[in-house]
C-alpha cells in the first residue's frame, strides 16, 4: 500500500465525482454507501500504508509518480523547475493523515443522520468528498506546488461548504467571505514560494531543506531570504488556519452545514497552516525573527478570540471562535519552537473540537434548528448521550487532567515558558487564554444543558439524535480523554512518547530546546498544576455566574459597560474592515473601476469601433452611385495608380539611372 | 522599316481615345465600340512587341483576345438589346439600379 499512496486521495475523488455528477436521482442509501464507501476505504489504505510504513522500519518515504510540471534545461541537461506528483509519508504525515481520514471518516458518519432531511444530500456528500481528496493532497504532496493545490482545493471545498445553503444570503456571503480573505492569505503564501524558488531552485521539500539547513540562519531582526519566505508563507497560514488579522472568515463560516464546521473549520482544514508551519520547520529555525512573528501572533490571536468567545450567544459562534483561540495555541507552540507540541495540540484539538461540534450540531437537531443558548437550558435530561461526549469534550478543552487537551496545552505552555524571547509573557498570555477558555465552555455548558428550559415545550420537541450521529460522538468523546496519553508519562518523568514519534522529523529542531531532564521535570509538574488551578477557576466563574438561574452575566455586563460591548461586537473588527477595506474598495470599483474603465474605456472602445464603422460606410457609400460611367472613372483611376506603382518601384532606378 | 515606337504610340493614343470615349459618351453602343477600340489598341501593341522580339507570343495573346472580344461583343450585345427594350433607351445613365 505504501508504494500506492496515490490510492488514498483517489478514493475520495472518485466518490465525490461519482456522487456529484450521477447522485442527483438517487436515494440516499446509495448515496451514503459511495461516500463512506471512499472515505472508509481512503482511511483502511491510510492504515494499512502508516502499518507498511513502521513495519519497513524507514523514517521518510517519497515516491515520484509522474511529473507534473517540468522546465527542462536545454543548455545543461536535467530540469530547471520540476513539480511532480510526488507524495511523501513520514511522521509528521502519519499523523496529519490519521486525523483526517479517522475524522473525516467519523464525520462522514455523523453527516448521514445530521443532514438526512436536508435538501441536497448528493451534493453535501460530492462536496465533503472533494475535500477529502484536497485535504489529503495536502498532507501527501510532497513539493510545495502539490501542497498548494492542496491547499486551494480546500478552500474551494470550504467555500462551497460554507455556502451549502446558498439561496439564504448570509451563507453565500459568508461562502465569499472565506473564500476571499484566504485570497489575501494565499497572495502570500505564493510569494514565498517564488522567493524559495528564486533562493533554492526548487520547491521539493526534501531537496529544499536539505539545501536551507545547510545554509546560516539569518540574524534576529534581519530580513533575510529565510524570514521574508517564513513571514510570507505565515501569511498564507494566518489566512487558512483564521490568525490574526486574518481570522474574520472563521466565526462566518459558520453559516455551513454544523458537519462541515466540524471537519473542515475544527479538526481539518484550519490546522492545514500549522501544518505548513511544521513541515517548513527547517526554514523556520533560520528565522529566528519568523519565530518570533508566529508566536506573537498565535498568543495574540488565542487571547483575542478568547475574548469574544466570552459573550456570544450562538453556541457554533462560540465554538468557532474558540477554534480560533485554540488555533493559536498551536502556532504559539511552533512560534517557540516546539512543532511536536503544537502538531500534538492538533492532533487533539482535533478530536475535541470536532467533538464540541458534533455535539453542538446534535443539540441544534435536537432544539430543530435553534442555535441561540438563550433559548436553550435543562437540555442534560433530555439528550443524554449528547450531553456526555459535550461534557467530555468541554473538559478535555479546559484543559482537566487526564484528558487530551491537558497535555498538549501544557507542553505548549512549558515550551512557550522555557522560550528565550520574551517567553513568561506568551506564557501568562497563555496561561489566562487556558482560564478564559475554561470559564467560556463551561459557560456553554450549564447555558445549554443546565437550569430551566427557556424554549417553548410546546413547539420544540426535542429528541436524542439517531446513533449514526451518536456513534461518533461516543468514539470522538473517547478519543479526546485517551488522545492525550502519548504525553503523559512526561508529568512522571518518563518519556514524552508523542514528541519522541515526531523526533525524525523535528528532532533537530527542538534538540536546541530541550532542558536539563530534572529542571525540566520539576518545571513540567509546577506549570502543569497551575494549568489546572486556572482551568479550575474558570470552571468556578462560570459556574458562579451560570450554574444557577441568577442575574449576576446581566449585572456584570451592566457595570463592564463599553468593554462589554466591544466584546460582544467583536472589537469592531468587521466594521473596521469594512471601512478601510471594503468600502473603499466598493467605492473604486464602482466609481473608477464600473464607471470609468468598464463603461468609458472597455464599452467606449467597443461602440467607438461599431461608430466609427458606421460612419466610414456611410461615408463611402456614396461612391456606389449606380451610374456606370463614375464606375468606369474609379477603374480608372486604379489603373493608373496601379501602374504608377508599377512605374515608381520597377522603373524609377532605371529612369535616375538614365538622368546621372 | 516603321520603328517599333510608332506602333506604341499609336497604340497608346488608340487607347487613350478608348478611355476618353468610354467615360464621356453616354450611348450606350458607343461605350461598347471604346472597349473594343482599347481591345485593339493592345493588340496592336501585342503584334508590334511579337514583331520587334521576333516570338509569337505576342500574335498568340492576339488571337485570344480577338477571341474573347467576340464571345464579349455577342453577350454584351445581347445585354444591350434588353436594355433598350426595358428602357426604350441607350442611354447608360437610366441603368443605375445598383444605387443604394
Amino acid at each position: 500500500m505504501l508504494e500506492y499512496l496515490w490510492i488514498i486521495p483517489l478514493l475520495p475523488m472518485l466518490g465525490s465525482a461519482t456522487n456529484g455528477l450521477l447522485g442527483a436521482k438517487w436515494p440516499n442509501k446509495f448515496i451514503n454507501s459511495v461516500a463512506l464507501g471512499a472515505t472508509g476505504l481512503s482511511f483502511a489504505c491510510a492504515l494499512e500504508a502508516v502499518r507498511e510504513f513502521f513495519a519497513s522500519g524507514q523514517t521518510f518515504f517519497r515516491k515520484e509518480y509522474f511529473d507534473w510540471i517540468i522546465v527542462p534545461d536545454l543548455v545543461h541537461g536535467g530540469s530547471l523547475f520540476r513539480a511532480g506528483f510526488d507524495l511523501q509519508m513520514d511522521q509528521l504525515t502519519v499523523i496529519m493523515l490519521m486525523v483526517v481520514t479517522g475524522v473525516g471518516f467519523l464525520i462522514h458518519i455523523y453527516s448521514t443522520g445530521y443532514m438526512a432531511h436536508e435538501g441536497g444530500y448528493y451534493r453535501f456528500f460530492s462536496y465533503l468528498n472533494l475535500f477529502m481528496f484536497f485535504m489529503l493532497l495536502l498532507i501527501l504532496g510532497a513539493n510545495y506546488v502539490l501542497l498548494f493545490v492542496g491547499w486551494e482545493g480546500v478552500g474551494l471545498a470550504s467555500y462551497l461548504l460554507v455556502g451549502f445553503y446558498f439561496l439564504r444570503k448570509s451563507a453565500a456571503d459568508a461562502g465569499k467571505k472565506a473564500f476571499i480573505v484566504n485570497r489575501i492569505g494565499d497572495f502570500g503564501f505564493m510569494l514565498g514560494m517564488f522567493l524559495l524558488f528564486r533562493t533554492f531552485h526548487t520547491l521539493d521539500f526534501a531537496t529544499l531543506f536539505s539545501a536551507a539547513a545547510a545554509k546560516p540562519a539569518d540574524a534576529m531582526g534581519h530580513l533575510g531570504y529565510f524570514t521574508v519566505a517564513c513571514l510570507l508563507l505565515f501569511m498564507g497560514a494566518c489566512g487558512k488556519s483564521a490568525q490574526l488579522p486574518l481570522y474574520v472568515w472563521l466565526p462566518d463560516a459558520m453559516e455551513g452545514p454544523t458537519p462541515v464546521s466540524a471537519l473542515i473549520h475544527a479538526a481539518t482544514m484550519v490546522t492545514a497552516g500549522v501544518y505548513v508551519v511544521a513541515r517548513s520547520h527547517v526554514l523556520f529555525m533560520h528565522a529566528p525573527t519568523a519565530m518570533v512573528v508566529v508566536a506573537i501572533v498565535g498568543c495574540a490571536t488565542a487571547f483575542f478570540a478568547a475574548t469574544i468567545g466570552l459573550v456570544q450567544t450562538d453556541i457554533k459562534k462560540v465554538l468557532a471562535y474558540s477554534t480560533v483561540s485554540q488555533l493559536g495555541y498551536m502556532f504559539l507552540g511552533c512560534g517557540v519552537g516546539a512543532f511536536s507540541a503544537g502538531i500534538f495540540h492538533l492532533m487533539t484539538h482535533a478530536f475535541f473540537k470536532a467533538l464540541l461540534f458534533l455535539a453542538a450540531g446534535s443539540v441544534i437537531h435536537a432544539m430543530g434548528g435553534e442555535q441561540d443558548m438563550r433559548k436553550m437550558g435543562g437540555l442534560s435530561k433530555k439528550i443524554k448521550w449528547t450531553f456526555a461526549t459535550m461534557l467530555t469534550a468541554t473538559l478535555a478543552i479546559a484543559g482537566f487532567p487526564p484528558l487530551a487537551a491537558f497535555f498538549s496545552k501544557d507542553s505548549i505552555l512549558l515550551s512557550a515558558f522555557n522560550s528565550p524571547d520574551g517567553g513568561h509573557i506568551l506564557y501568562a498570555l497563555g496561561l489566562f487564554t487556558a482560564l478564559l477558555t475554561s470559564f467560556y465552555m463551561f459557560r456553554l455548558v450549564y447555558l445549554t444543558f443546565a437550569g430551566k428550559e427557556r424554549y417553548d415545550e410546546h413547539h420544540v420537541h426535542v429528541h436524542e439524535s439517531p446513533w449514526s450521529m451518536l456513534g461518533p460522538l461516543v468514539i470522538l468523546a473517547i478519543l479526546s480523554i485517551i488522545g492525550g496519553w502519548l504525553a503523559a508519562p512526561a508529568l512522571w518523568g518518563g518519556t514524552d512518547y508523542f514528541t519522541a514519534f515526531l523526533n525524525p522529523v523535528f528532532g533537530s529542531a527542538e534538540a536546541a530546546n530541550a532542558l536539563d531532564e530534572a529542571a525540566a521535570h520539576s518545571l513540567e509538574l509546577t506549570l502543569a498544576v497551575v494549568a489546572v488551578i486556572s482551568a479550575a477557576l474558570g470552571l468556578l466563574v462560570a459556574f458562579l455566574l451560570y450554574g444557577k438561574q441568577n442575574d449576576k452575566p446581566a449585572n456584570i455586563a451592566k457595570s463592564a459597560g463599553p468593554v462589554y460591548t466591544l466584546l460582544l461586537n467583536k472589537y469592531y473588527v468587521d466594521e473596521i474592515y469594512a471601512a478601510l477595506v471594503v468600502n473603499p474598495l466598493m467605492w473604486i470599483s464602482r466609481n473608477v473601476l464600473w464607471k470609468v474603465v468598464d463603461v468609458e474605456i472597455v464599452d467606449g472602445a467597443v461602440n467607438g469601433l461599431a461608430h466609427g464603422a458606421r460612419e466610414i460606410g456611410d461615408a463611402s457609400r456614396h461612391t456606389q452611385s449606380g451610374n456606370t460611367r463614375s464606375y468606369a472613372v474609379w477603374v480608372v483611376i486604379g489603373a493608373i495608380l496601379v501602374i504608377a506603382v508599377i512605374f515608381w518601384v520597377h522603373l524609377q532606378p532605371t529612369v535616375e539611372g538614365m538622368v546621372r | 522599316m516603321v520603328p517599333t515606337t510608332y506602333y506604341i504610340a499609336l497604340s497608346a493614343v488608340l487607347f487613350g481615345l478608348g478611355v476618353l470615349a468610354f467615360i464621356f459618351k453616354r450611348n450606350i453602343i458607343t461605350i461598347f465600340m471604346s472597349i473594343e477600340l482599347m481591345l485593339n489598341a493592345v493588340n496592336l501593341a501585342f503584334v508590334a512587341f511579337s514583331q520587334r522580339t521576333g516570338k509569337l507570343d505576342g500574335q498568340i495573346f492576339v488571337l485570344f483576345v480577338i477571341i474573347v472580344a467576340a464571345a464579349e461583343a455577342a453577350v454584351g450585345l445581347g445585354i444591350i438589346i434588353l436594355i433598350a427594350r426595358n428602357r426604350q433607351s441607350l442611354n447608360v445613365e437610366r441603368v443605375d439600379l445598383l444605387k443604394l
